[in-house]
Parts: structure tokens; sequence; C-alpha cells
């Protein structure tokens, strides 16, 4: 028993000239629930279609607990997907539904019985047998999937943007289960979507997909904080990101020319080369600091402050004649109204260095 | 009023046209139930001793039953055919999908003389009779075309994820079909029955040339038709006008019933 249960080695998918998958080497652990999160048409869902074996890969190995399944139909595979649709049989009931991959597996129908009701149960919906597919709501019917695909003890669950069709809020408590549930099976989760705060919610790690290549991948906080590449702060949430030229290096510090004036950053850059510095919108704090290891950023003018609840969202200019664009985050508690200017500064150790 | 006054040109126009459709029909069924021995008017009022011949008549009764096992049984395959090529489209995405299509399609569009004198060759090189079966056979031949059309365009993106689903739980591609893929297509599948099995009951070209001692109800009206016309020719084209228009509109029914389940 290796503790890599699902390795995919230079996996490409070409559809006529177009690489949907370009040379994926990925791999995921036992136990794991890894979120491969991406734009639309950024191939995540044509990787898990080649786990779950519904697409047979242009080039490259799948390898499912020690053995090669890159041709493997799906029913010989231990994995099942769970469909955005949910694809449920419409004409059977809802027991029927969860106990049919066991019924294929020729278990007798009193075993069945149990095994679905069990399974039920850990989805919440005990009691829920009998009833048609057409009776249950958006959420119910996801339970339902889930339990269909459960009720076969999988290695691997395949999870393809499950919780796209529900409302926020059943979608968000459907997260926090998804992720007891992994954790009470102990199976390994692959998880397709293209909402980061879900990707970062549930996942032990993010691969991070951009046109069919793996972009960024680790753990949540690590690819917010310390995001690989330019894509990858982007997409991973709200970002100020400065251009600039570095112009001087010395002592794993460089100093960069930005719009904001020059800056210090911790990071190594050839002066001359050209650089992008990441500051999240939580980040940027008020007020001056005088330690070392902060980075003044000047004065500001608040343009525009939205209150989003757990905080307020402040849109501000910033810089040289007022030209740069700036996003932060301020406590609800804090009075900021549009007009205001204030100095602002941020941690040296926050600041994140890309490369174009 | 001057609602009705705009609409009345429309109105006088729909009627013309179903008149048009529906008049010939109307006076078959009409003069089926004449009481004399022309089919022409006047009417000279109700009668049903022309059924009462048509049922003694023991060459137009064997016929008839002739026709409703060549219509079930031609019915019967047709479907089954025409469910399998229309799963086999829907699954999978071939590279020549347009061009199988368009073959399956394509018969259609050529007269049933054509293709009953091209049967006709080819069974006598096989080896196969003039006989009912020998109908049968061109009745799937000519109606493979529609059915697989009807099924296959209720074959829709949600089905992929089905059959997908069904095949990752284990299923084999008979299993899939019989416990999934069958049942959901279940209306269409009877839709596509009743339609075929219609168009096999009434038709008579490839009836006529395809059988010879054992025949349909099509060609006995057409024997009569040429000894004379006698209201006995309308009660036959009555039966076989009505016995259509019931399986046509239960299959009208159960796909309007399922139409509106989807929604």
């Amino acid at each position: 028993m290796s503790d890599r249960l699902v390795e995919l080695k230079g996996v490409t998918k070409e559809y006529g000239s177009v690489k949907a998958v370009d040379n994926i080497n990925l791999t995921v652990s036992r136990g794991e629930f890894l979120v491969l999160l991406g734009p639309s048409g950024s191939g995540k869902t044509t990787i898990l279609s080649m786990m779950g074996g519904f697409i047979v890969p242009t080039a490259g190995r799948i390898i499912i607990d020690g053995e090669d399944v890159t041709e493997t139909p799906p029913a010989l595979r231990p994995t099942v997907t769970v469909f955005q649709d949910y694809a449920l049989f419409p004409h059977m009931s809802v027991r029927e539904n969860v106990s049919f991959g066991l019924a294929m597996r020729k278990v007798s129908k009193a075993d069945r019985h149990k095994l679905a009701e069990e399974s039920l149960e850990t989805v919440g919906l005990a009691g829920f047998g009998d009833r048609g597919v057409h009776q249950l709501s958006g959420g119910q019917r996801q339970r339902v999937a889930l339990a269909r695909a459960i009720a076969v003890e999988p290695t691997v669950l395949l999870l393809d943007e499950p919780l796209g069709a529900l409302d926020l809020k059943i979608r968000r408590q459907m997260q926090e289960e998804l992720v007891h549930l992994q954790k009470s099976l102990g199976a390994t989760f692959v998880h397709v979507t293209h909402d980061q705060e879900e990707a970062m919610s549930l996942a032990n790690n993010i691969a991070l997909i951009n046109q069919g290549r793996i972009e960024d991948y680790g753990p949540p906080n690590r690819v917010y904080l310390r995001p690989a590449t330019l894509f990858a702060a982007n997409f991973m949430g709200d970002s100020n990101i400065f251009e600039g030229t570095t112009v001087a290096c010395e002592d794993g510090h460089i100093r960069v020319d930005t719009q904001m004036g020059q800056l210090a950053f911790a990071g190594e850059a050839e002066p001359g080369t050209n650089v992008h510095i990441l500051l999240r919108p939580e980040q940027i704090r008020v007020g001056t600091a005088d330690d070392d290891g902060m980075i003044m950023l000047g004065e500001i003018k608040v343009i525009e402050v939205v209150f989003q609840g757990t905080h307020k969202l402040c849109r501000v200019r910033a810089g040289k004649d007022q030209a740069v664009d700036l996003l932060l985050r301020l406590p609800q508690e804090h009075a900021v109204s549009p007009g205001d200017t204030m100095s602002v500064h941020a941690r040296e150790t926050d600041a994140v260095l890309l490369r174009d | 009023m001057g609602a009705w006054i705009r609409s009345a040109p429309a109105m006088a126009y729909l009627i013309a046209a179903l008149g048009f459709i529906y008049l010939p029909v109307v006076v078959l069924v009409v003069f089926s139930f004449q009481d004399g021995l022309l089919p022409v008017p006047p009417f000279k009022g109700p009668s049903l001793q022309w059924y009462e011949k048509m049922f003694a008549n023991e060459r137009l009764v064997e016929s008839l039953i002739n026709s409703v096992v060549v219509a079930v049984s031609s019915a019967l395959v047709t479907t089954i055919l025409g469910f399998l090529a229309a799963y086999g489209m829907a699954r999978r995405t071939p590279r020549f999908a347009g061009g199988i299509r368009f073959i399956l399609m394509a018969p259609l569009t050529v007269s049933y003389l054509i293709i009953a004198i091209g049967l006709l060759i080819t069974f006598n090189i096989v080896g196969i009779q003039k006989s009912l079966f020998a109908v049968g056979l061109g009745h799937v031949v000519i109606n493979l075309p529609l059915c697989f059309a009807i099924i296959y365009s209720q074959f829709g993106d949600h089905l992929r994820n089905i059959d997908w689903a069904a095949h990752d739980l284990g299923a084999s591609d008979v299993q899939t079909l019989l416990h999934v893929i069958a049942p959901i297509m279940k209306p269409s599948l009877f839709a596509s029955f009743c339609l075929s099995a219609t168009l096999s009951w009434d038709e008579f070209i490839i009836a006529f040339l395809l059988s010879r001692f054992d025949v349909t109800m099509p060609v006995v009206i057409f024997e009569m038709l040429r000894a004379g016309l006698t209201p006995e020719v309308n009660a036959a084209g009555t039966m076989v006008f009505a016995i259509s228009m019931v399986t046509v509109g239960i299959a009208a029914m159960v796909m309007a019933v399922n139409h509106g389940e989807r929604k």
C-alpha cells in the first residue's frame, strides 16, 4: 500500500490540434482531499474524466492504487464519479438509485437495502428511500448522488463541480459536510470547481489548472498567500499587483521602481528585470510604521467604500498623481468614507515577488 | 366584435384547409354507413350492413389479422434497431457521426416503389420468398429512419452522464441499456413503436409487391376496389383509418405527457 494513490504521469489530451490537457504530472495521496481549481475551459473536468475512465488520454499514464488504469473502463476502476448534474436515474426511487451499484455487484436484496439505508443516513437522508427523484430538492438530489457513489465504497471519489447548481447557503453547508464525509470515510476525494473560496475551504491541496496545465499546486494557504504565478495570484482572490523594474539587488533585498515610487522587498532579481509585487487587500494596513521590514506605501485617497458584512472593501488611489488603483480590506469598525486620505503600509514579508 | 371580423378570414382559411384535408375521410366514413349498394350520394340513412358483410368476408378478416401481425412485429424490430442505433450515435461522437446520420436518414426520401423493387431483387438473390415475412422486412427498412430520428431526438446531454454513471457503478452495456436507458426512453420508444406500427398497418406498395398468398388488409382493399366500388370498401377503409388514428393518438398522448413531466 503506497501513499501515492493516484498518479498522473505526463497526461495529455488532444482534441484535433487543441491540447485540452497538456502534460500533467500530479499525485494524489491516500486520504487526501485534492481540489482541481480553474476557470471554465481550463481542462480540469477533462482531467477528472480521465481519472474516472470516461476519457482516454492521448498520451501519458494514469496509475491508481499501483495499477495502470489508463485504458481501463470506468466500471473496473476503484473510482466513482459524482456528476455536476447528479445523473440520477429518474425512473428509480431514491433507494433503487443508491443501491444500483450494489445490485450490479450482485449484492443480495436484503444487504442492498441495508447498505443503501446506511449510505442515505450518512448523507442525512435517512428514510428518504421510497421517494422518487422528482420529489427532491436540488440539495437532496446532490446528497442522493453522493450516497449512490459512496454506497459502493470507492477508493477514490471524483466530484465534478457537484455544488455548482446549489444556492449559496446550501453550497456552504454542503462544503462543510463534504469535508466531514471525507474525514469520516477516510476516502480520497478529487473535487473540481471554479470557485476559489470553495477550493480553499475543502482542499488539503489545490491544483490550479489553466489552459490544460498546472499553474500552481500546494496547500490552500500557500497557494493563496504565496502564489507561484501571476495567474495564480489573480485567480485566488482580490489582489493588488504592482509592476516595476528592479533597480538594485543586495543581501536578499531588491529595490523596485514602481508607480508607487521606489520600494524595497525581500527577494532576488537581476537589476533591470521586470517584476510584479503582490499584496492581498487585507495585507495593506492603515497608519505609518517606522519599524524595519515595513513597506511604506504613502498617502492614499479613498474613492469608494463597500460594506461587505465581515469587513469593508475600499477602492483607493495611491502613488504619484494618485494613478494607482488599490483595494483595501478594513475592519468593520474602521470609520472611513470616500474622500478620506490616509497613510498605508504593508509588511515586507507579506509581499510576493512574481515574474512575467 | 371587431376582433371577430378581423380574424374571420383566418378562420375561413382554417376551415377550408381542414376541409381539404379531412373531407375525403369524412366522405369515406359517412358512406360506409350507406343503406344502399353504392357509396355515392344521396346518403340513404345509416346502416351497419356493410360492416356485417365485411366481418363475414373471410379473406378480409384474415388479411386484417395478417396486417396486425406484420405491423406489430415489424414495429417491434424497427424500434429495437432504431433504439440501438440512436444509443450508439448518442453515446459516442464518432468522427463520421454526420455521415452516418445522413446514411441512416436518407431512405426517407426514396420512394417506396423503388425500395420495393430493390427488395424484390435482393430477396430473389438471397432466396427469401414473397411472403408476409418479406413484407415485414420491407416495413422495417422503410420505418427505421423515422424511428431512429424520433428516438435520437430524445437522447439529450443529460443521458450521456446517466449512461456514464451506470457504467461507472459497474453496469455492463446490456445492463445499462435494459435497466437504465430503455426505461428512461420508454415514452419515445413507445411513440416510435406506435408510429411505425401505423405506417406498416396502412402501407400498400411494399405489401402488394412483396406478398403472394397471404396478404395484408390494404392489398385486399385494393382487390375489392378493382372488383367495383361498394360501401364495403368504405367500411374496410374506415376500419383502417380508425385503428391508425387511435394508435397515433395514443403515441401523441404519451409524448405530450412525457414532455409535460420534463418541464
